[in-house]
């Protein structure tokens, strides 16, 4: 099918008749352009909404403690209970290869904080490396807490920027010492958190230290468990759900609860409040792929149109072709090859300037709403091979009815 | 070379059939130089095109260099019209995107021949129509008659048996229309056989034989002394 000859055949039929090869390469590498485009503003769209509407990981499950409110095995209502570090091991065992991220977490609410001569008044948190993705924290400058950090129980320090603003101002903190209730303690990371100032005012250490630092024993305050991203949120919802009670239960069983006492600990499971984000992604996400399919199709109608347009301007070309014999295959093929040649180049042409531009100006666009839009490289590229394909299909029909018509009246067309 | 027997060709036009051809019988021997006469709309077109198989007829049998023309399928029509004939029309059809010379390779093309032997072989028949020096020029660069020109060379091209034209000298002025007769007839002396549909009675007057069509029949055919074109240029 795919000589040498016919590739010169096909080269020089285009080469000499550019202004059809432009138009049609024009509104394919547009039609493709406009594609990645969207998918582009469609994946920004949606990381935009995430990063606006989620101060902490949307998928968290939280555990307090409380106070027990009805009589239980013996104990009074009223008991405070008290989590410890096995309480947290035993709400993971078992469930490892379920958990993303976990961590529990042991703080002190007004911990006196100097560096020189500022000082003020902070939140210090003793977390797991894992705590900085629960929490949504992103590291601006040296790193998070690490498993070294805590294993070695080291007296290290992740700041908020808020706080590092108060006490470094425009300097540096990393690697400074700061106190923390009297003990030195290395900053090793600077954090920002879409909490905003109110959670930017933490400072978070490693919890084996914290709890000897603040005499704490084994005592934790609280825990907190991811499961990894569903798409659907009622599948979400039903796997956290399912989840939490497990928990509960395990807990309430160990800590001798009541099963009814809703008191003694509280699960606090963040995804029953991410109902309408879930929703309003998954109705964005709907609305990109129905106007990336509608355009798609545009394409694809408007590849047909030109192949359409091509046949019957080239009729006559067509019935002389035949008289000196040409076989119908052949009419076919050389209609084809010259549309998937152009469709091809073209297309990909729109691609890489789609690509390039998302690439280029992405970075920059700052609005609440968009943020750092992108494509997905193996998505363009299979609509590109759809697109191709869909010309050759749509470009058969009419390559084969141009190759049927008799060449008597074929060569009468004017 | 060419047999005909009981050839018939109607038109459908709605309900209504036009009876065009009505039985025709008609042969014709290599090396003649034919030309087919009559009254517009007597059929001498629609004749021709069922030689060139361009078009079917509706009943009676056509054989080509002893081959049946029957019942072919498009692919067989077009491997025969390449390897067959060499058709001359009157508007000259050339693909106005390609040069002279593109034009003239373009059945070799078709017949598979290489690039380069093609365009060795084309230039040789645009040398033997007089253009060499216009090989490189599109036919809207061309005067009629230099197009007919090149017609004629893209018929060679193939080496066909037989060349099939149309009124090749209806757009062109009487001393052009002599030249190019003049380059047909000294084709046939090579002994090449052709067929001319003409209406201009000094045109047929250049050929060896005119055949004289009227309704459909064929109401005459006779040879004629050869008038040489070359006396009237
Ligand atoms: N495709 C067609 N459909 C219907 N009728 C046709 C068709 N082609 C030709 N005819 C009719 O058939 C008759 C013969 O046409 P043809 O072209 O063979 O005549 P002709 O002898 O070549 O005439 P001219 O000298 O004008 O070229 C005419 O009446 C014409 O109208
Ligand atoms: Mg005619």
């Amino acid at each position: 099918m795919f000589s040498l000859e016919r590739w010169q055949e096909v080269f020089e039929t285009i080469s000499k008749n550019k202004l059809r090869t432009f138009l049609t390469g024009v509104s394919v590498a547009s039609g493709i352009f406009i594609l990645v485009i969207l998918l582009g503003v469609s994946v920004g769209f949606q990381n935009g909404i995430e990063s606006q509407f989620q101060n902490d990981a949307e998928n968290i499950i939280e555990i307090y403690p409380g106070l027990t409110s009805i009589d239980y095995k013996g104990f009074n209502e009223g008991r405070r209970i008290q989590l410890k570090n096995d309480d947290y091991d035993l709400a993971k065992k078992g469930s490892e290869t379920k958990i993303e991220f976990a961590s529990p977490m042991y703080q002190i609410f007004a911990g006196l904080i100097s560096y020189k001569n500022e000082s003020g008044s902070y939140r210090v948190e003793g977390v797991q490396p894992d705590y900085q993705f629960l929490e949504k924290a992103d590291i601006i400058e040296g790193r998070f807490l690490n498993t070294n950090d805590l294993e070695n129980k080291e007296k290290y320090a992740v700041i908020g920027n808020r706080a590092k603003k108060d006490l470094f101002g425009s300097q540096s903190p990393i690697g400074k010492y700061i106190k923390i209730s009297g003990l030195n303690f290395k900053v090793v990371g600077v954090f920002t958190d879409p909490g905003g100032d109110r959670e930017e005012t933490r400072v978070y250490v490693p919890i084996s230290t914290a709890q000897i630092v603040f005499g704490a024993g084994t005592d934790i305050r609280s825990m907190g468990f991811t499961l990894p991203k569903e798409s659907d949120y009622d599948q979400a919802l039903k796997q956290s759900s399912a989840f939490a009670a497990r928990i509960e239960n395990l807990l309430k069983t160990k800590l001798i609860i009541d099963p009814r006492d809703e008191s003694a600990l509280r699960i606090n499971n963040n995804i029953e409040n991410t109902k309408e984000i879930y929703l309003l992604i998954s109705a964005m996400r709907l609305f990109f792929w129905a106007v990336g399919i509608a355009t798609l199709l545009a394409g694809i109608i408007g590849v047909s149109n030109i192949m359409l347009i091509i046949v019957k301007e080239r009729t006559k070309e067509i019935g002389i072709r035949k008289a000196l014999g040409a076989e119908p295959l052949s009419i076919v093929g050389m209609i084809l090859h010259e549309s998937i040649f152009v469709t091809t180049v073209s297309g990909l042409f729109g691609l890489i300037f789609g690509l390039v531009l998302l690439e280029v100006v992405g970075p920059f666009i700052e609005l609440d709403f968009i943020k750092n839009p992108s494509v997905n490289f193996s998505i363009a590229v299979s609509t590109l091979i759809l697109l191709i394909a869909a010309g050759a299909i749509a470009g058969f029909f009419p390559a084969w009815r141009g190759a049927r018509i008799k060449p008597i009246d074929a060569l009468r067309d004017e | 070379m060419i047999e005909i027997k009981d050839l018939h060709k109607s038109y459908k036009m709605g309900k209504n059939s036009l009876h065009v051809l009505k039985g025709i019988n008609f042969s014709v021997q290599e090396g003649e130089l034919v030309s087919i006469m009559g009254s517009s709309g007597s059929g001498k077109s629609t004749l021709l095109n069922i030689l060139g198989m361009l078009d079917e007829a509706d009943e009676g049998s056509y054989t080509l260099d002893g081959v049946p023309i029957k019942n072919l399928n498009e692919k067989l029509a077009a491997q025969y019209r390449n390897k067959f004939l060499g058709f001359i029309f009157q508007s000259f059809n050339l693909i106005n995107y390609k040069s002279a010379l593109d034009n003239v390779a373009l059945p070799l093309y078709y017949q598979g021949v290489k690039r380069s032997e093609r365009m060795e072989r084309s230039m040789a028949y645009l040398e033997k129509v007089g253009l060499a020096d216009w090989a490189t020029h599109k036919p809207n660069e061309l005067s009629g008659g230099q197009k007919q020109r090149v017609a004629i060379a893209r018929a060679l091209a193939s080496d066909p048996k037989v060349l099939l034209a149309d009124e090749l000298t209806g757009a062109l002025d009487s001393k052009t229309s002599y030249e190019i007769m003049d380059l047909i007839q000294q084709i046939n002396d090579e002994g090449r056989t052709i067929l001319v549909v003409t209406h201009e009675e000094d045109i047929a007057h250049m050929t060896k034989r005119i055949v004289n069509l009227k309704d459909g029949v064929i109401i005459d055919d006779k040879k004629v002394t050869q008038v040489r074109a070359i006396q009237n240029v």
